[in-house]
Order: C-alpha cells, then structure tokens, then sequence
C-alpha cells in the first residue's frame, strides 16, 4: 500500500492512460464499459486517498522517473489541485455507473470500444492537467483532452448529424484555444528558463514588468477562458453539449470547463500571484464584467431555449459567470465561493443532465414540445429534475444555496456599491434560473401528454445513478462540512501559499 | 412527544400521509393532526430547542415564547376549525395544502432564527396558492399566479434582508430591530406584503375571493396574521407603524362599503382590521402588544366564522353577491345564527371577544396620548359596523330580495355547522371570560374591560351605526357613496375622515396606477428587449459561424493585450 500511496498521484492518470488503448481492442458492448468503469473508480479511489493524505500533510510532489524538481517534470497534488481531481474522478465513475445503457442506444456497438478509449484518454488528460506541475505539461494533457473531446462529442452523430459541425467548430475554436496556451507557456519560458510552475513562480516577480510576460498573460487568460467557455468565448460549448450523447454532455458539464477554471486559478494565483493579477494587470477589472454579463444574458437566453439540453449548456455558462465574479473579487471569500461553486455545480449540473438523458433515453427528443406531460409519464426522473433544478436555483437546503451564501458573503464583504449591485444581480440571476426551469416544469406537469405516449419510466439502470447524484446534491447542500472544509482549505492554500 | 420538534413539523410531516388514506380514516387523520401539533407545544412549554450551528451561524428551529405562543394556540385552533368545516371536501390536493400551509405557518411562528423563518415564510407561499389554484378555474389560476409572485416577492425581499442583516450584525437572531439600515427596511417591506400594507394590499381582495370555499377560510387564518406576529416581534414601537396602520384602516373602508360581493367585502374588511394591529405594534407598549395579539387571535376567529358562513351560503347557493341574495335565514336558520353572532364579534359588540380585544388597543392609544389616532380607530370601528356587522346578515340572511328571493335550500353541512360553532363558542366564552383570555397574553397588565365608559361608548357606536344603516337602506341609497356622506352628517369626523379618505384614496390610486402603468410599460420593453437580443434564435443565442468566432477571440485578445501592456 505504501508503495502505492507514494506512487498515487501519478496513478491517477496512469492507470486510465495505459487502459484507453486495451480498451480501444475489446469489442462488444459491456466489457469496454465495465473495464472503463473498473478504471475511472480506481482512479477515484486513488484521488481520495491524495486528497485525504494532502490535507493530513500538506502537499504531495513526486518527480516523474526520479529527475530532480526543475529538471525533470513533476506532479504536484496540493489541496486544490486533490479537491479538483476528486471532483473529476468521482464525476466521471458516477456517469459511467449510467453509461451502460444509455451509451448502447447513442453509439453504434462497433464503436463502443474506441468510444469509452476515448473516454479515458479525456478522463486521464483532465486529471494530468489538475496534478502536473509542469506548463508544458498542462499543454499536453490540455490537447489529450481537447482530441479525445471532439472525438466524444461527434459520436453523436448517430442521433443529430449537427453534432459533427459543432465537434468541428469546438475543434478550431478548441485549438485556438490550446494554441494561445502554449504561445503563452513559451513566452513565459523564454522569460525564465524553466517550464516548472513552482519555479516559474520564484522568478516571475523579476520579469514581471516586460512586455513579453504581459504579451503571455494576454494569451494564457484568453487561451483559458476559451476552454472554460467564458462569455463571449462561449459559443461552442451550446451546441456541443446538445449533440453529444447524453453520458458526454452529463461528464463534460461536470469536469470540463471546471478544469478550466482550475488552471485559471493556477495561473492567477499561483503563477502570476495575486498582486500582479490583480494589482499590475487589473485582471479584475477585466473578468468581474465578463462573469456579471454571463450570469445575466446566459440565463436570459436559457429561457428562450426550446431544447432542454441547450438550455441547461447555457445555464452552464451563467454558472461559470458566478465563478469567474468569485476569482474577480480577488478575495479569499470569494475564492472559496468560487472553488465550492466547481463543487456544487459539477454536482447539481451531472445530475439534471443525467436526468434529460433519461428522458431522451425514453422519448426519444429533449425538445420541449416532445416532452409535454413527461412529469405524469416518468414521474420519478421529472421528479429528479425537478429537485435538481431547484439545486441550480439556489434554494435552502442545496448546494446551489450554499455557494451563492458564500458569493453573496464575499460580494457583501466589499461594503461599496459594486458589492450591493453584484448581489442584486446575483439575485436577479437566480430569479432567471426560476423562469426557466419553470419552463421545464409547465410543460412537464402542466400539458397534457400526448395521446399515444405510453408511460413508462427508464430503466433502473439510469435512475440509480441519476438519483445518487440528486441526492448526493442534497446531501452536500445539507452536511456541508465536505465540500465547504475543502474548498476554504484550498482557498487559504490559494491565498497564502503563495 | 419528541422533545424539541418544532410543532409545525406535525403538520407538515402528517399531510404527506394524507395521499395514502381516504374516507373515515382521512378525517381522523387530519383532525387529528391540529391536536398532536397543539399538544406537543403545550407539552413544550417556553424555550428553546434544536439549535445548530450552520455556516458559523446559530440556527434556532424551535423557540417558544409567550408572544409566539398565543399566535400559535390561535393557529392550531384556526387549523382544527377549518379542517373540520373542510371534512366534505374530496380533494387530497387542498387537504395537503391545507395541512402544509397552517404546518408551515406554526413552524413560522415558532422559528428562532430569521433563516428558519424564512424557510417557513417560502412554504407557507408556496402552499397556499394550491388553495387558490384548487378552484380550478381560469379566473382562480391567474390570480393565484399574482398571488404566488407577490408572496414570493416578499421572500425574496426577506432573504436579501436577512443577507444584509447578517452582513451588518452576524447573526440571525429574530428580535426587536432598529429601521435605519437597509436590511431592516427591507425586513419591513417583506413583512408589509404579506401584513398587506396600504398600496401593498392588492393581493388579499385578488385572491382570497377566488380560492375554493374552504380555501377562503384557511387562507384567511394564516398569512396576514403571520406578518402581523412578525412585525411584532421585529418593529415593536416604531412611530411609522402608526401611521401607516391609521391609513390601513381608513383605506379598504372606501372600497369594502362598495363591494357587492360578500367574500370581497369581508376581504377588505379584514384588511382594515388588520391596521388595528398594526397601529398596536406602532404604539408599542405591554398593554399595545398585548392588544395585537389578542385582537389578531378574536380576529382570526370572527373573519375564521364570516368567512365560513359567506362560503356556506356560496356552497348552498352559488352565489355570495349581495344583490342575488336574501331572506336565507327561513332556509339556512343555523347558519344566519352564527353569522349574527360572528357580526356582533366583528362589531366588538360587549360579552365578545373583540370588545375585550379592540378596547386593550384604544386604551393604549388614549393612554399614550394618541388622541388622533384614537378617533380614526373609532371610524374604523364604525365602518366595520356598516360593512360587515349589518352587511353580511342583512342582505345574506334576512332582506327580501326585490326581485325574487333565491330558492330554498338546505342549512350547512352538520361539519360546517360544528366548525362554525367552535369558534362562536370561543369568540363567546373570550368575551364573557377576559380574564382568562388575557392570562394568555404575552405581558402581565391588569385591565378591566367591563367599565362603564367602554360598555357606553361601543354601543353607542353600534346603535348609531345601525340607524345610518338602516335609514339608507329605507331611503334605497345603499352603498351610494354620496347619501352616505349625508347621513353620516351628525358624526362630524366620519364626514370629514370618510371624505378625506375618498379624496386622497382616489388621488393616491390615479398617481399609483400611473405609476403602476409606468412601471408596466418599463417591464413590458425590458422583456421585448430581451426577447428580441436574447430569443431563441437571435443575436445572443444564435450559433455564430467559427470565423466570426474567432474574430471576436482576436479582438478581445487585443483588448486584453492593450490592458495588460498598460501599466
């Protein structure tokens, strides 16, 4: 076991790198699953065992093949960085639990093999992006993500062949994206010598005033915020989320663009330092409207929305706003407001798309109109819905609530005027988020179904782990010790550890 | 019984049993439920109880004092009353509703903390409506939309209250409060919409006429009295109060002599009543508070037993429009009993309730020196007689209709019958026994309610009352507001107040619907605005093309770079 544990953080991501191409050979249709499943579940073991021994201990660095820390590349597991592979790892195992069945119906069987290799190889890139130490790294496993991405989204080819134009435009958009990252990576290397994050760090306060370092935070920010879909740089993610199949759009909406926000915080925090983020470059300035317009216009174009997966990728880029304000207040408050909402809406986000999954799975259709009186015909997945949209409102007793308190705290926190009109829009939000998933609701519950609609729930197969998540949504919105004690931990890691 | 259960969670709890019963065992069931919850706060006592530590803040989900405790006696029995007089209704949805609502209401009244009160606040909003909607008409259903809106309004308002509050002070304790921060005007204002402050009433007269018979009577229990115990609790003694109660009585006056329909003419009614209370809390003393919380409680039992009767009458005959009515008392004889008794308590006439009640908020008014508002109280005590006291029983149950009196029908149902007698009973036995009615209260005054003066005064009222009220319908010009001044001749402050009230009524409902109208069209082009940017399909949620795209990265990253060149 000790063995084991000294060896973890690079298990993480070994394990489902090494298992992508075996799983690329099998054929059928449940030993791919089951073998990715096997995986991403050990992978979530190992993240809790980091996560558990990096708060014990402090932070975990381990020299990959021996090489010493600026020579050779490292992996560093830090409370943020264990808190966010928890979060990718246990997203991913909780999807795949659904992925059986619903995947089987998306993808032709031949497929299935490449299509969960894919998976895996998505899976492992978005760990080793959390747990390198390295830039150049976090460009790699950035465009393993990025690859196998496109690839997942286009497989649902099958069901919507718009899904092969929007893999293709999140495909340019993507690697301009990846491109600008490592433009920005080599500026900094150029700079400094190193690609080691902790030593680029020590020296950046002596380059910090030239202009090829201002050029690199100029692309690294719009390179990350391209991935992290932040208004305006937003457009691919709507259709993505809407063509892919329904287990793709469920893990992407959960992990995807929350590492994003994860290596935006690196790059703020701990490579720029907050005195230069937001002293020197008055990055602040330059997020705060982004978030706020997001949050706002996002959730007013998820009313009109006629499909319910677009409307939940749209509500998904609102949420990201709410992040991006909590890193823009440039406090520890809203940090930790921050790192929880990639908690909490990784969560509550899994589990509504785990649920109109569960309706496409049986009607067939996520547009409104094919699923009118769904609420009478599956009353336990419209349920499900149902209470997981009020997690997306915020209501007492969810985690949705718990985030935007401690939002609402960190905005309140400032005492000046922007402050009160933040809140005021935040609530303002929130009450858009009411509109619509109302919508959902009206016509769930309040049409009359079709008449020759039969009823007939999905199988258990997808409601148990649907419901796991809807009720583990509860169960964080109401014993928030978990989610709360690490999102400050590593907000104060943030903070402080600089 | 569980120690420290908030007694509301009886209710709450119990109505999900609800759906998995029927017949016999239903009744039990929800009778029952009221009983349990009433037993379980008696068996509690005074305290506190179930207190948490959420997010470094101290959470009170039961805390039992002698302020809450009247309102919650009063509650359960409001809860019991109208359960029983709903026995005949089939609908599991208004039995939940029901059972939820008053449930929610309790565990309101005895939250310790503002978060749990605004948990309560919510679902006591939420659920009501079900009351409203169960009417099942276009009518009722959009009501019940406004409704919701304005109660949920009024959460909203209170959560961002209580944001601020926690922000100023750190901490969520519910006790007296200072207006002076935003939080606590906002607490004010949250409070007001459901207490149904003047220009913020709208919605009582709206939507209580449109729930379901039974709907009605429960609705009219809970929500307001909720607000009232809650300003209570929070602005005991704060001047603004007293004014704004003076003009809540004065203002639904106008429109209640107006209304043909009893239900609304009762809403209105009890709007003005509750300004009663409000002025109460403004004043502020022991005695005051004392007198707002026994005139909430006479108050939830008399508008409890209008409410039951006009709806009996509705039920019987399908109308509660006083113009189709008349002569019901050969028909309906127990039911035009407990309505003239119900009118005598509304009319605070001597050995009922509200005469030991609403005599406690006068003399604390004359004692404090608010003569002016003392006279105002006066005429709406007076209004209240014309209105409703000889209204209701008039023209429901004993005038002859002119045209041609409505068909004979049966008396109430044996339940509503029993339901109604209940609360005469208590109405009766308050008013006989105020000295154990009193024992209930809050603080520990000693008042004699049975002087001279008072006697003297309050049937005076009434006598003169009744004679304007009789000689205006013997002259046919009831509710014709001009003879009505006349009349009103020898009472020179009716005049004046009734006059004044009139001309500043409709002076402040022309500015108010222009501003309302303002604010409507200001919302209709927000909304227009946003559906023509934000709409399916157009500007903001239009795929664009991925060059066009990628032009838009291009630029922005130049922003970013002059941004960051800049130093």
């Amino acid at each position: 076991m000790s063995l084991v544990a000294s060896h973890a953080p690079v298990l993480a991501i070994i394990i489902p790198l090494l298992a992508a191409p075996v799983c690329a050979m099998l054929r059928g249709t449940t030993f791919p699953w089951f073998l990715t499943t096997v995986i991403s579940a050990l992978s979530f073991a190992v993240s809790v065992q980091i996560l558990l021994t990096v708060s014990d201990t402090g932070p975990i660095s381990y020299m990959l093949g021996g090489w010493a820390a600026p020579w050779g590349i490292e992996y560093v597991a830090d409370p943020l960085s264990a808190f966010v592979m928890l979060i990718i790892s246990g997203i991913s195992t909780g999807v795949l639990l659904y992925a059986r069945e619903s995947i089987a119906k998306e993808v032709p069987p031949h497929q299935l093999g490449l299509f969960f290799s894919a998976y895996l190889l998505a899976l492992a890139g978005m760990m080793g992006i959390t747990v390198t130490g390295d830039a150049f790294n976090i460009f790699v496993f950035l465009e393993i993500t990025s690859l196998s991405s496109y690839v997942l989204i286009a497989m649902g080819e099958k069901a919507d062949r718009r899904a092969l134009t929007s893999a293709f435009q999140y495909l340019i958009i993507g690697t301009i994206g990846a491109t600008f990252i490592l433009i920005g990576v080599g500026l900094l290397y150029m700079m400094t010598g190193t690609l080691n994050i902790a030593d680029i760090a020590s020296r950046f306060d002596a380059i910090a005033d030239t202009r090829p370092v201002r050029a690199a935070v100029a692309f690294l920010i719009i390179g990350i915020a391209i991935k992290l879909a932040m208004f305006p740089f937003h457009v691919w993610l709507p259709n993505a989320y809407s063509y892919a199949p329904s287990i793709v759009t469920a893990f992407f909406a959960g992990t995807a663009t929350k590492v994003s926000v994860y290596l935006l915080l690196r790059f703020i925090f701990t490579i720029f330092g907050a005195e230069f983020s937001f002293g020197v470059v008055s990055l602040s300035e330059l997020l705060m409207p982004l978030g706020v317009i997001a949050f706002l216009s996002m959730s007013t174009v998820a009313i009109f929305q006629t499909n319910v997966k677009r409307l939940l990728a749209f509500s998904s880029v609102a949420q990201l706003g709410y992040m991006t304000v909590g890193i823009a207040l440039a406090s520890e408050a809203g940090l930790t407001a921050s790192i929880l909402h990639i908690f909490n809406h990784a969560i509550v986000k899994t589990g509504l798309f785990l649920s109109v999954g569960c309706m496409v799975f049986v009607a067939g259709s996520a547009y409104l109109k094919d699923l009118e009186g769904i609420g009478s015909r599956m009353p336990l997945t419209t349920f499900g819905f149902v209470l997981g949209g009020l997690a997306l409102i915020g209501v007492p007793l969810t985690p949705g609530f718990v985030s935007k308190w401690y939002l609402v705290m960190a905005t309140l926190e400032r005492g000046d005027f922007l402050g009160y009109a933040l809140t005021a829009g935040m609530l303002l939000s929130s009450l858009l988020a009411v509109i619509y998933i109302w919508r959902v609701v009206e016509v769930a519950y309040f049409r009359p179904a079709p008449a020759d609609a039969e009823a007939r729930e999905a199988p258990l197969s997808l409601l148990i782990p649907t419901w796991i998540f809807i009720i583990g949504s509860f169960y964080f919105g109401i014993q928030t010790t978990v989610n709360v004690g690490f999102a400050e931990k590593a907000a104060s890691f943030l903070m402080g550890g600089l | 019984m569980i120690d420290g259960l908030n007694p509301g969670f009886i209710l709450i709890l119990g109505a999900l049993l609800v759906p998995l019963t029927s017949g016999f065992i239903r009744s039990l069931l929800v009778l029952a439920l009221p009983v349990l919850g009433f037993a379980q706060m008696i068996s509690l006592g005074l305290g506190s109880w179930g207190v948490i530590d959420m997010l470094g803040l101290q959470v009170v989900l039961t805390h039992i004092d002698p302020l809450s405790r009247v309102f919650g006696i009063i509650f359960h029995i409001a809860a019991f009353a109208a359960l029983l007089y709903s026995l005949h209704v089939k609908d599991t949805v208004q039995h939940i509703a029901t059972l939820i609502y008053a449930g929610s209401a309790i565990g309101a009244i005895f939250a310790g903390d503002l978060l749990t009160l605004f948990v309560f606040w919510e679902i006591t909003a939420v659920s009501s409506v079900f009351l409203i909607w169960a009417s099942r008409t276009e009518r009722a259903f959009r009501s019940g939309v406004r409704y919701l809106i304005i109660q949920v309004t009024s959460g909203v308002i209170l959560l961002g209250g209580i944001a601020l509050y926690v922000a100023d002070t750190g901490s969520l304790a519910f006790g007296p409060m200072e207006l002076g921060s935003f939080a606590t005007w906002a607490f004010l204002i949250a409070f007001g919409i459901k207490a149904a402050f003047p220009l913020l009433h709208n919605w009582v007269q709206d939507s209580y006429p449109e729930a379901t018979v039974t709907g009605t009577v429960v609705l009219s229990a809970f929500t307001t009295k909720l607000a009232i115990y809650a300003l209570a609790r929070a602005f005991p003694g704060t001047d603004l109060l007293i004014y704004i109660g003076v003009v809540m009585v004065i203002f639904p006056v106008v429109f209640a002599t107006l209304e043909n329909d009893l239900r609304r003419t009762l809403a209105y009614s009890m709007n003005s009543q509750q300004g009663f209370m409000v002025i109460g809390i403004g004043i502020g003393t022991e005695m005051a508070l004392n007198g707002v919380a026994a005139h909430a409680s006479v108050s939830i039992l008399y508008t409890c037993l209008l409410f039951m009767c006009t709806g009996a009458i509705l039920y019987r005959t399908g109308t509660a429009k006083a113009t189709e009515l008349g002569s019901l008392y050969k028909s309906m004889p127990l039911t035009a009993f407990f309505a003239v008794i119900g009118s005598l308590v509304i009319v605070a006439f001597p050995l009922t309730a509200a005469f030991a009640s609403k005599s406690l908020i006068l003399s604390a008014s004359l004692k404090e020196g608010y003569y002016f508002v003392w006279l105002f109280m006066l005429f709406g005590a007076v209004a209240v007689i014309d209105n409703i006291g000889l209204k209701i029983p008039v023209f429901g149950f004993f005038r002859r209709n002119a045209e041609k009196d409505p068909a004979p029908v049966q008396d109430a149902p044996a339940h509503m019958l029993l339901a109604m007698a209940l609360l005469t009973g208590l109405a009766i036995l308050a008013g006989v026994m105020p000295g154990a009615f009193f024992s209930l209260l809050p603080y520990d005054v000693s008042y004699e309610v049975y002087t001279a003066s008072h006697v003297v005064t309050q049937l005076q009222l009434i006598l003169f009352a009744t004679l304007a009220f009789a000689l205006a319908l013997r002259l046919g010009v009831y509710p014709g507001l001009k003879s009505a001044i006349n009349l009103d001749f020898d009472w020179f402050y009716r005049k004046a107040g009734k006059s004044l009230a009139i001309t500043t009524g409709t002076l402040i409902l022309t500015v108010w619907t222009a501003f309302i109208n303002l604010c409507q069209r200001g919302v209709a082009g927000v909304i227009s605005l946003a559906v023509d940017t934000h709409g399916d399909g157009k500007t903001m949620s239009r795929t664009v093309s991925s060059s066009a795209a990628v032009v838009a990265i291009v630029a922005l990253f130049g922003v970013i770079l002059l941004v960051a060149y800049q130093f």
